[in-house]
């Protein structure tokens, strides 16, 4: 079977702008979560959020660019050419009909969509800007890096809520291992922090209104983000070919549904996709040293993961790491699972596995090693990536250390 | 004010767990009612929607809120509570 490895990273995100100072962030367990800054933030009941602060479109587009890029599209762009450049890629002849895009995001355009409805529900304007629809359009990210980087093949955008991005990646995957294609630009983004967008998540009360502290016993609900990071997935052979460097190879993937509630989450369901994932990718459990959990630091989901990991590993579950990165980046909603990636990559490549920060009280339900506020230098083989989705939609990824 | 208040709220809860007005029992939770926690949340949004109120009340830690939900006369009991405070009785 066709192998499947990682030549390029990229990211912006609420703990830096590229992948050195993200990495570097989740290794001094520093976090980016703080107050909001957006228009009409006094009326919101949760102010912070995991928040891309010190950025200015207006230094890296121009113009005609910011009139059709989204800021969840201009964050894409912005990751996709750090990971392009990474691994050195360009895209020609057989390669660029070979090669596409998948992407995840929950809400796609949020700003654009809250921007005009604002204009004209607000200010009773009648007239639109004519760039609106390719703007907001979930898609728009995926087509903008297929024509920036010339890729024919197969794009499109996913949208499972908590999961579009391991969903996403798990598909580039599964096109590059059935050999439909050799090179897949993939991950997710997520610019959900205006004013309707946090208002929206607000309704749920699910929101911390001070802190993710996943796994902790005081834990007291989610914080968003936003941001993005992108992955170059390619076949192996082709990446041998070219000399190129390798970051970690991607074994396994599986998705399931809990088919349950909209909301709540289910053990099974999540056992399941963990199990689903070490069996598509031939791992045995004692294999996997960490984990990069969901851990969206609410009430049920941290709990049930927990549950869900000890019952898919048996024993091993007291052996592994798991940690919760929300806890310095928040929760990037559909471009969650991609910036959670980069984690999962330092741990195989680096040795560093990324703490849970805010670890106040062990929450007897939660009894694994989380990995508490200071990362740890450690030696994996493979790891896991969980992410399960309001709706009750599963996707979770299995990588080893590059070959 | 005071029966208006449990009228209207008993009326809500009532809605939510497609039940009639009589069979809402004072003392009954909202388990007993069949209200899960996201008919627990819409419940709260009519409530606040209803009384022009805030309704402190986080899903994580429903037993740290200052919002009693353990049973309908708690509920009734918490709203004109808040009703006082944030309406000026």
């Amino acid at each position: 079977m066709r192998r499947v490895v990682i030549t390029g990273q990229g990211t912006i995100n609420a703990l830096g702008h590229d992948v050195p100072s993200t990495l570097e962030a989740m290794r001094e367990g520093r976090c980016g979560i703080g107050p909001l800054e957006l228009r009409d933030v006094e009326r919101l009941s949760v102010k912070i959020g995991g928040q891309v602060k010190g950025y200015d479109p207006e230094a890296l587009f121009n113009r005609q660019q910011i009139a059709l890029y989204d800021r969840f599209t201009q964050f894409t762009l912005i990751a996709a050419h750090q990971a392009l450049d990474s691994s050195g890629l360009t895209f020609t002849g057989d390669l660029a009909t070979r090669s596409g895009v998948v992407f995840g995001t929950a809400g796609g355009g949020v700003n654009t969509w809250d921007e005009n409805y604002r204009s004209v529900y607000e200010e009773g304007k009648n007239r639109v800007h004519p760039f609106v629809v390719p703007k907001l359009m979930n898609n728009a990210a995926a087509s903008h890096v297929s024509m920036e980087w010339n890729l024919k093949g197969p794009s499109f955008s996913v949208a499972t809520a908590c999961a579009s991005s391991n969903h996403a990646m798990g598909l580039a995957f599964q096109c590059l291992r059935s050999g439909a294609c050799d090179v897949m630009v993939t991950g997710g983004s997520e610019a959900m922090l205006s004013f309707g967008g946090v208002k929206a998540w607000e309704g749920l009360r699910v929101m911390s209104k001070d802190a993710c502290r996943p796994f902790s016993a005081n834990r007291n609900g989610m914080v968003q983000g936003e941001g993005a990071a992108v992955f170059i997935f390619e076949e192996y052979e082709h990446a041998k070919k070219r000399g190129a460097e390798i970051l970690a190879e991607v074994v396994g993937f599986n998705m399931t549904s809990d088919a349950a509630d909209i909301v709540m989450p289910s053990k099974q369901g999540a056992a399941r996709a963990i199990a689903g994932a070490l069996a598509d990718g031939k791992l045995n459990p004692e294999e996997v040293g960490y984990i990069n959990a969901h851990g969206t630091g609410t009430a049920a989901n941290d709990k049930v993961e927990c549950a869900a990991v000890a019952d898919a590993f048996g024993h091993h579950a007291d052996e592994l790491m798991i940690s919760s990165t929300k806890s310095m980046h928040g929760h990037l909603i559909g471009g969650t699972g991609a910036v959670e990636l980069l984690a999962c990559i330092m741990a195989l490549k680096d040795g560093v596995i990324a703490p849970t920060i805010g670890y106040e009280e062990p929450d007897p339900e939660c009894a694994l090693d989380v990995v508490p506020n200071e990362a740890r230098e450690a030696e994996v083989s493979a790891v896991l990536s969980n992410a399960f989705a309001f709706g009750g939609l599963n996707a979770v990824l299995a990588l080893r250390k590059a070959p | 004010m005071t029966e208006n208040v449990r009228d209207k709220v008993v009326e809500i809860i009532a809605e939510q767990a497609v039940l009639e007005v009589e069979d809402v029992k004072m003392d009954a939770s909202l388990e007993d009612l069949g209200i899960d926690s996201l008919g627990l949340v819409e419940s709260i949004f009519a409530i606040e929607e209803a009384f022009d109120i805030q309704v402190p009340f986080n899903a994580n830690e429903p037993e740290q809120s200052d919002f009693d939900i353990s049973s309908v006369a708690a509920i009734v009991g918490a709203v004109e509570g808040l009703v006082a405070e944030q309406k000026g009785g």
